[in-house]
Protein backbone atom coordinates (compact mmCIF):
# COMPACT_ATOMS: atom_id res chain seq x y z
CA UNK A 1 0.00 0.00 0.00
CA UNK A 2 1.25 3.63 -0.72
CA UNK A 3 1.74 6.56 1.71
CA UNK A 4 1.20 9.22 -0.87
CA UNK A 5 -2.61 9.60 -2.48
CA UNK A 6 -2.78 10.35 -6.57
CA UNK A 7 -3.55 14.14 -5.27
CA UNK A 8 -0.46 14.33 -3.04
CA UNK A 9 1.95 12.61 -6.09
CA UNK A 10 0.37 15.55 -8.07
CA UNK A 11 1.51 18.19 -5.62
CA UNK A 12 4.43 17.44 -4.93
CA UNK A 13 5.72 15.92 -8.65
CA UNK A 14 4.62 20.14 -9.21
CA UNK A 15 7.19 21.21 -6.24
CA UNK A 16 9.65 18.65 -7.73
CA UNK A 17 9.82 21.22 -11.17
CA UNK A 18 11.97 23.33 -8.99
CA UNK A 19 14.60 21.12 -8.45
CA UNK A 20 17.35 22.08 -10.42
CA UNK A 21 20.35 19.37 -9.37
CA UNK A 22 20.72 15.83 -8.46
CA UNK A 23 19.44 15.15 -4.92
CA UNK A 24 20.52 11.59 -3.12
CA UNK A 25 17.97 10.19 -0.52
CA UNK A 26 19.72 7.93 1.69
CA UNK A 27 17.42 6.18 4.62
CA UNK A 28 19.22 3.93 6.90
CA UNK A 29 16.81 1.11 8.11
CA UNK A 30 17.33 -1.93 9.57
CA UNK A 31 15.23 -4.57 7.89
CA UNK A 32 14.72 -6.37 11.59
CA UNK A 33 14.07 -3.36 13.05
CA UNK A 34 10.64 -2.04 14.38
CA UNK A 35 7.79 -1.58 10.92
CA UNK A 36 8.93 2.36 11.07
CA UNK A 37 12.16 1.05 8.82
CA UNK A 38 10.61 -0.12 6.33
CA UNK A 39 7.61 2.46 6.15
CA UNK A 40 10.68 4.31 5.66
CA UNK A 41 11.98 2.81 2.99
CA UNK A 42 8.94 2.78 1.11
CA UNK A 43 7.83 6.43 1.40
CA UNK A 44 11.35 8.00 0.98
CA UNK A 45 11.24 5.41 -2.37
CA UNK A 46 7.97 6.89 -3.36
CA UNK A 47 9.16 10.35 -2.68
CA UNK A 48 12.18 9.98 -5.05
CA UNK A 49 9.82 8.28 -7.76
CA UNK A 50 7.95 11.32 -8.78
CA UNK A 51 11.60 12.85 -9.95
CA UNK A 52 14.66 11.34 -11.84
CA UNK A 53 16.63 14.38 -10.31
CA UNK A 54 16.34 12.12 -7.21
CA UNK A 55 18.15 8.61 -6.25
CA UNK A 56 17.53 6.58 -3.18
CA UNK A 57 20.37 4.48 -1.36
CA UNK A 58 19.49 2.27 1.47
CA UNK A 59 21.85 1.15 4.40
CA UNK A 60 21.75 -1.08 7.14
CA UNK A 61 23.41 0.58 9.68
CA UNK A 62 23.84 -3.13 11.47
CA UNK A 63 26.39 -4.14 8.30
CA UNK A 64 27.69 -0.53 6.63
CA UNK A 65 29.03 0.28 9.86
CA UNK A 66 31.56 3.13 8.87
CA UNK A 67 29.25 4.50 6.57
CA UNK A 68 26.45 4.68 9.04
CA UNK A 69 29.18 6.24 11.45
CA UNK A 70 30.42 8.66 9.03
CA UNK A 71 26.76 10.31 8.39
CA UNK A 72 26.45 10.36 11.83
CA UNK A 73 23.41 8.58 12.37
CA UNK A 74 22.65 6.94 15.87
CA UNK A 75 19.29 5.74 15.25
CA UNK A 76 17.08 3.96 12.78
CA UNK A 77 14.88 4.75 10.86
CA UNK A 78 16.92 7.70 9.12
CA UNK A 79 17.04 9.81 6.31
CA UNK A 80 20.15 11.92 4.68
CA UNK A 81 19.11 14.29 2.19
CA UNK A 82 22.15 15.69 0.21
CA UNK A 83 22.47 17.81 -2.89
CA UNK A 84 25.77 18.24 -4.78
CA UNK A 85 26.88 18.10 -1.37
CA UNK A 86 26.33 16.75 1.75
CA UNK A 87 24.77 20.12 4.36
CA UNK A 88 23.98 17.74 7.35
CA UNK A 89 20.48 17.34 7.14
CA UNK A 90 18.60 14.61 8.84
CA UNK A 91 15.27 13.48 9.52
CA UNK A 92 15.28 10.61 12.25
CA UNK A 93 11.73 8.95 11.90
CA UNK A 94 9.32 8.24 9.44
CA UNK A 95 9.31 12.07 7.57
CA UNK A 96 5.33 11.68 7.26
CA UNK A 97 2.87 14.31 8.54
CA UNK A 98 3.55 17.61 9.65
CA UNK A 99 7.68 16.80 9.04
CA UNK A 100 6.54 15.65 5.29
CA UNK A 101 6.16 18.95 3.65
CA UNK A 102 9.70 19.59 5.34
CA UNK A 103 11.33 17.04 3.45
CA UNK A 104 9.91 17.91 0.00
CA UNK A 105 11.52 21.42 1.11
CA UNK A 106 14.67 20.21 1.87
CA UNK A 107 14.60 18.36 -1.43
CA UNK A 108 14.45 21.50 -3.07
CA UNK A 109 16.47 23.47 -1.47
CA UNK A 110 19.46 21.14 -1.28
CA UNK A 111 18.74 20.38 -4.96
CA UNK A 112 19.42 24.10 -5.48
CA UNK A 113 22.26 24.39 -3.21
CA UNK A 114 20.57 27.62 -2.02
CA UNK A 115 18.74 28.60 1.36
CA UNK A 116 16.34 30.62 1.20
CA UNK A 117 17.67 32.86 4.26
CA UNK A 118 17.33 36.83 5.03
CA UNK A 119 20.70 38.20 3.93
CA UNK A 120 21.54 39.50 7.55
CA UNK A 121 20.93 35.75 8.58
CA UNK A 122 23.61 34.18 5.72
CA UNK A 123 26.13 37.02 7.55
CA UNK A 124 25.93 36.16 10.81
CA UNK A 125 26.04 32.67 9.99
CA UNK A 126 29.15 33.44 8.06
CA UNK A 127 30.85 34.14 10.79
CA UNK A 128 30.43 30.91 12.89
CA UNK A 129 33.63 29.44 14.48
CA UNK A 130 31.95 26.51 15.89
CA UNK A 131 30.08 23.94 14.77
CA UNK A 132 25.90 24.21 15.23
CA UNK A 133 23.96 20.57 15.68
CA UNK A 134 20.21 22.16 15.65
CA UNK A 135 17.66 19.35 16.74
CA UNK A 136 14.12 19.62 15.94
CA UNK A 137 11.21 18.18 17.39
CA UNK A 138 8.02 17.37 15.96
CA UNK A 139 5.31 14.96 15.80
CA UNK A 140 3.65 13.41 12.74
CA UNK A 141 0.03 15.37 13.46
CA UNK B 1 12.47 22.55 10.99
CA UNK B 2 12.50 24.55 7.95
CA UNK B 3 14.43 27.33 9.12
CA UNK B 4 17.06 24.68 11.02
CA UNK B 5 17.04 22.99 7.41
CA UNK B 6 18.09 26.08 5.50
CA UNK B 7 20.79 27.16 7.95
CA UNK B 8 22.20 23.69 7.09
CA UNK B 9 22.72 24.79 3.33
CA UNK B 10 23.54 27.99 4.19
CA UNK B 11 26.15 26.98 6.82
CA UNK B 12 28.83 23.91 6.71
CA UNK B 13 29.17 24.41 10.60
CA UNK B 14 25.11 23.83 10.59
CA UNK B 15 23.78 20.32 10.61
CA UNK B 16 20.15 19.66 11.27
CA UNK B 17 18.28 17.29 12.43
CA UNK B 18 14.20 16.15 12.43
CA UNK B 19 13.51 14.25 15.14
CA UNK B 20 10.08 12.53 15.25
CA UNK B 21 8.90 12.87 18.73
CA UNK B 22 6.85 10.01 18.97
CA UNK B 23 9.31 7.69 17.61
CA UNK B 24 12.13 8.36 19.83
CA UNK B 25 10.36 8.41 23.70
CA UNK B 26 13.93 7.95 25.10
CA UNK B 27 15.35 10.77 23.18
CA UNK B 28 12.12 12.87 24.07
CA UNK B 29 12.79 12.36 27.61
CA UNK B 30 16.18 13.18 27.70
CA UNK B 31 15.47 16.81 25.79
CA UNK B 32 12.10 16.71 28.01
CA UNK B 33 9.86 17.25 24.79
CA UNK B 34 6.94 18.30 26.29
CA UNK B 35 5.58 20.34 23.47
CA UNK B 36 6.82 20.86 19.63
CA UNK B 37 7.75 21.74 17.74
CA UNK B 38 10.63 21.85 20.44
CA UNK B 39 14.38 23.19 19.10
CA UNK B 40 17.48 22.31 21.16
CA UNK B 41 20.83 23.68 19.89
CA UNK B 42 24.21 22.28 20.80
CA UNK B 43 22.34 20.51 23.56
CA UNK B 44 22.40 24.23 25.13
CA UNK B 45 20.10 26.50 24.04
CA UNK B 46 16.67 25.51 23.86
CA UNK B 47 13.29 26.75 22.93
CA UNK B 48 9.55 25.64 21.62
CA UNK B 49 7.49 26.97 19.03
CA UNK B 50 8.09 28.48 15.64
CA UNK B 51 9.95 31.97 15.93
CA UNK B 52 11.03 34.53 13.91
CA UNK B 53 14.13 34.27 11.81
CA UNK B 54 16.02 36.64 13.61
CA UNK B 55 15.26 35.54 17.53
CA UNK B 56 16.54 31.84 15.57
CA UNK B 57 20.18 33.40 14.86
CA UNK B 58 20.23 34.91 17.91
CA UNK B 59 19.62 31.35 19.77
CA UNK B 60 22.29 29.54 17.35
CA UNK B 61 24.62 32.43 18.27
CA UNK B 62 23.79 32.40 22.20
CA UNK B 63 24.48 28.57 21.94
CA UNK B 64 28.21 28.80 20.50
CA UNK B 65 29.03 31.65 22.94
CA UNK B 66 27.97 29.30 25.74
CA UNK B 67 26.32 32.24 27.63
CA UNK B 68 23.39 29.46 28.30
CA UNK B 69 22.91 26.50 30.14
CA UNK B 70 19.77 23.83 29.91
Amino acid sequence: MGFLTAQDEQAVTREFEKLTGPVTLTVFASELGPENNAQTVSLIKEVAALSDKIAVKVMNPHIERDETAAYGVSATPAVAVEGAKDYGIRFLGIPAGYEFSNLIDSIIAVSRGESQLKEETKAALAGLTEDVSIKVFATPT
Amino acid sequence: MRLAQHMSIASERVRSECVEATEFPELSQRYQVMAVPKIVINDTVEFEGAIPEADFVKAVLQAVSGKETL
